[in-house]
């Protein structure tokens, strides 16, 4: 076991040797399983004709994924599963602000795309200029 | 638990004051990359067309005109994985103050990192030099991806130009979100890779050996982390969804 940085530290939670290496393969099997089934999906998406909707169901199938290789990354490779519980929180629970502000935004961008749209007037696709066009027409 | 942890005299949270801090730096950084994210899919989705990812990122180093949509980014996700990888085994080796196994996983680790920046090179250097025939303002032009236009619009309705389709200019935002973003990320690999080479010369000094821990590589391990997990995510927004 390591020396305390400063006698402040007072005990070090990393288990030792093999058992550790063995669970770091694991998870990085894992991850590289996760990314595969990712990559597979975006595939599908590509390969074959389907609805609108099931292809939003894929995409956010692939978002949990992500997801959860973050969890793994952060809670393993980074070592904040093991760390105290409270130190945990302060830096999970801000991040909890990102589901609102995934939500929030992403709701508004569509909502800007519906505002624009239902103006009648004609959306086609038209050659853009440098710099973009502002939001209202 | 208050009584145990803040009265004086211990670390809180039992962690050393740089690590925490790192942390929480990773948080600001977290929150920056977030911010782009956000806002590259707001504008995205304000959009009635978007260039499709599997025609813009289809090409692979030495394949030539291949359709190969993903398997590029693919590589460069799995090369940056390993490379997080054998950064967990270099600080492991330092938690065990084994020299030799930290100076291995570190050296792996940068190899890993330059492997990730060659790639991105190339896809930039691909995409501002592609030469796609475009109609702009009634004349056919070619242009590559740049941050002011890109060739990725919807086809044009003109005949065949040399056997190559002939499309239009794509919506400007794409361009510089696309640079933007990996740039930015990009910059955060090229100074990790500088910071990992700083702590494998320390550790060759035996720098850390005189000191008797190895605290630093595991600070530049959690920001090496921190750059492998926004590029799940960039890699997620630019190229899957």
């Amino acid at each position: 076991m390591e020396h305390s940085a400063t006698s402040e530290i007072t005990f070090h939670h990393e288990p030792g040797g093999d058992e550790f290496v063995k669970k770091i393969i694991k998870t990085t099997v894992l991850l590289s399983v996760i990314t595969l089934i990712e990559l597979g999906l975006g595939l599908l998406m590509y390969a074959y004709p389907m609805s609108d909707v099931l292809k939003l169901f894929i995409k956010g199938v692939i978002v949990i994924l992500s997801l959860a290789k973050a969890f793994y990354i952060v809670g393993i490779f980074m070592h904040l599963g093991d760390e105290i519980k409270n130190l945990i929180m302060t830096i999970i629970v801000p991040l909890m602000l990102f589901i609102w502000f995934i939500a929030a935004f992403l709701l508004d961008g569509n909502s800007w795309k519906n505002l624009r749209n239902s103006r009648g007037k004609s959306v086609t696709p038209v050659e853009q200029h440098s710099p973009a066009a502002e939001g209202k027409h | 638990m208050q009584t145990k942890w803040w009265s004086g005299g211990k670390s809180p949270f039992n962690v050393e004051y740089g690590k925490l801090m790192m942390w929480y730096f990773l948080m600001s950084d977290a929150f920056t990359f977030g911010a782009f994210l956000i806002s590259y899919g707001t504008i995205r989705f304000s959009q009635n067309y978007w260039p499709d990812p599997n025609v813009v990122f289809n090409s692979f180093p030495f394949a030539g005109h291949a359709n190969l949509p993903l398997a590029f980014v693919s590589l460069m996700t799995f090369i940056l994985i390993v490379s997080s990888v054998t950064m967990v085994l270099a600080v492991h080796a330092g938690h065990k103050n084994d020299k030799q196994g930290v100076i291995k996983w570190m050296i792996w680790t940068i190899i890993g990192g330059f492997a990730f920046l060659g790639c991105q090179a190339w896809e930039w250097t691909h995409l501002i030099t592609g030469d796609h025939a475009v109609l702009i303002k009634g004349q056919i032009e070619h242009i590559g991806t740049t941050v002011t236009m890109n060739p990725w619009g919807p086809a044009a309705d003109v005949a065949s130009h040399d056997g190559h389709h002939v499309g239009t200019t794509g919506p400007v935002a794409f361009g510089g979100y696309f640079f933007g973003i990996t740039g930015f990320h990009g910059f955060h690999v090229f100074s990790g890779v500088i910071i990992n080479i700083v702590m494998l010369v320390m550790a060759i000094n035996g720098t850390f050996e005189r000191k008797g821990h190895y605290m630093m590589i595991e600070k530049a391990g959690l920001y090496w982390h921190f750059v492998d997990l926004v590029w799940v995510f960039v890699f997620l927004c630019f190229y899957l969804i």
